[in-house]
């Protein structure tokens, strides 16, 4: 079974905001709520970077350890889902979620929170019908053997989406031609040696 | 020298000065034109994808990602979602996560779970304390209508919070399996609802009755006294209690001091409006839950103490007056101030029946 994850590689990212935007457009997102977001750090100095943040569908998921109602499940391509029948809009997803993925309507009074909403990995959530999905968590285009729309509409292919061992192959890639002694993650001594090598048997 | 003479604004004749620096403008853009075509052939040579990918930006370095986990955000910080004021990393949810579900969710239970325990185990040793003396039939008053109305309204308060907080806390282990999804998203959604709805009308009701009963629960040597003799049950002897003995006063504070914490966290998770933070909440939440679990420990033995385990101590909560004998047996400083203010039983239950009784015109003797 597949181990679905999104990657970005912080490199690439030019801060388009096109994720963002596909995303929005993708699932119609309702207002006051963005599914994913770009986070600049250093912006205009030499070391800025940017990056682009959604649920990372976590192995072991804060939100799903901390929800009151149990409203949360993982698929077998280890996508996170929630259900927002059961979801009462108590925030403490929020509270856990190391990426500040989950997301809530406010527009009752005194900021009560509706039925929280986050990124779905494209992958819509249970529901009775296909327009009833559509209407609650966006689109299912893993249904339709789709990626999410965010990682295919990126332009430098910085955002990847897919099973976790592929992204993390065209990843190590980059990272070989790139040439960082410490593998850009770690500070492995012996990165560098490991990704030649590894590079040197996908060459076969 | 079309440039040039373009650059000069029309029908104002040219000044000396104006033709140097023209001059001056053509020599540097024909420098630069100069040098661009000599550098260009280096810079075509460079484009090779590879090795621009090296050069073209800095490697992002491990310190960065320290800093991104650590929170920090800088001066320069920016966030495409409009109403975030989140960091890249929320390091405090894991924090959170673990404090909550590893240690205030499963020794809010042992404690809750151990004092319901033990007070059956005492019920069962030792049991009701039965008046000694029997009962005299002249009745005192110990609590006006409005504060039973006032201690009814919060313990109703008080218990629909406490089950609804359990629920919060505990159901899913519970009712989802047995009673399925249907029934679980309705129990759930109404915890919640009551729950946030009814905690603001409990911490303003409870300042209210704190408020009221501030001037019986001032500690006094003798509450010590008490306190040590276990309420009388170590040593067998009768110890001093005014209107409100040791324990009572116990209750008072721990509500004016833990029941407070636990009202002022409340309304910070309750209205999320204010632009608190995620941390802010996280502790909110932390001391909220440790507050409100220990209290209801503690309400069971209240609740015991009222009910079962005293004789003659619900029917002051109930009707308002208590028996000479029990006064004496309970509270013996309060009864000798008030032991000249005792009623016939026949003529309470006259009052009663005349509609007269105990009325909000009736004081609280204290």
């Amino acid at each position: 079974m597949a181990q679905m994850k999104f990657m970005c590689d912080a490199e690439r990212c030019i801060e388009c905001n096109g994720c963002v935007t596909a995303c929005k457009n993708a699932n119609e997102v309702p207002w006051g709520i963005q599914r994913r977001r770009v986070v600049t750090l250093n912006d205009g100095e030499a070391s800025e970077m940017s990056i682009s943040v959604a649920c990372m569908h976590c192995d072991d998921a804060p939100c799903m350890a901390v929800c009151p109602t149990d409203c949360f499940h993982k698929t077998d391509d280890g996508i996170v889902l929630h259900d927002k029948d059961l979801c009462i809009g108590c925030g403490y997803c929020l509270y856990a979620c190391p990426f500040g993925a989950p997301q809530f309507p406010q527009t009752s009074a005194f900021g009560e929170r509706g039925k929280m909403d986050k990124c779905t990995f494209c992958a819509g959530g249970p529901a009775e019908s296909k327009e009833e999905e559509y209407e609650k968590y966006g689109a299912n285009r893993i249904a339709e053997g789709k990626l999410p729309l965010c990682a295919e509409m990126c332009s430098t292919k910085a955002l990847l989406a897919g099973d976790a061992q592929d992204v993390a192959d065209i990843f190590r890639q980059r990272v070989v031609q790139r040439g960082h002694k410490d593998g850009a993650w770690s500070n492995n001594p012996q990165a560098s040696t490991d990704n030649l090598a590894y590079d040197a048997a996908q060459k076969g | 020298m079309n440039l040039l003479t373009a650059q000069a604004p029309a029908g104002v004749p040219r000044s000396g000065k104006g033709l140097a620096l023209g001059i001056w403008r053509f020599v540097v853009m024909a420098l630069v034109l100069a040098l661009s075509l000599a550098v260009t052939p280096v810079a075509v040579a460079q484009a090779d994808p590879d090795r621009e990918m090296t050069t073209a930006a800095p490697g992002i370095t491990a310190d960065q990602w320290r800093q991104v986990r650590s929170g920090e955000t800088g001066p320069n910080y920016r966030d495409s979602r409009h109403d975030s004021n989140y960091s890249l990393i929320n390091s405090s949810g894991e924090t959170w996560r673990h404090i909550r579900n590893r240690w205030v969710s499963p020794f809010g239970l042992i404690a809750i779970g151990g004092t319901a325990a033990l007070i059956t185990l005492f019920y069962l040793i030792v049991g009701r304390k039965e008046l000694e003396a029997p009962r005299t039939g002249r009745l005192i008053l110990r609590w006006s209508l409005m504060m039973r109305a006032l201690h009814w309204t919060v313990a109703t308060l008080f218990l629909t919070l406490a089950l609804t907080g359990l629920n919060l806390l505990f159901g899913k282990f519970v009712f989802r399996t047995l009673f399925g999804d249907a029934v679980w998203a309705w129990m759930i959604a109404a915890s919640k609802v009551l729950h946030n709805y009814l905690g603001p009308i409990f911490g303003v009701l409870l300042v209210i009755m704190l408020v009221s009963l501030i001037k019986e629960n001032i500690p006094k040597w003798h509450d010590w006294v008490w306190l040590k003799k276990g309420g009388g049950m170590i040593g067998k002897k009768h110890v001093d209690a005014g209107f409100a003995n040791g324990g009572e006063k116990g209750w008072y504070w721990l509500l004016a001091s833990v029941g407070l914490m636990v009202v002022a966290s409340g309304f910070v998770l309750d209205f999320p409006n204010f632009d608190q933070s995620r941390d802010t909440m996280q502790w909110a939440n932390v001391i909220h839950a440790v507050g409100a679990l220990g209290i209801t420990a503690v309400s069971l033995g209240h609740i015991y103490i009222g009910t079962l385990g005293t004789e003659g101590a619900l029917e002051a909560m109930t009707t308002g007056y208590v028996d000479e004998t029990w006064a004496k047996e309970h509270h013996n400083l309060w009864y000798e101030e008030v032991k000249d203010q005792t009623i016939p039983e026949e003529e309470v239950a006259a009052r009663k029946s005349s509609g007269t009784g105990a009325g909000p015109s009736a004081t609280r003797t204290s």
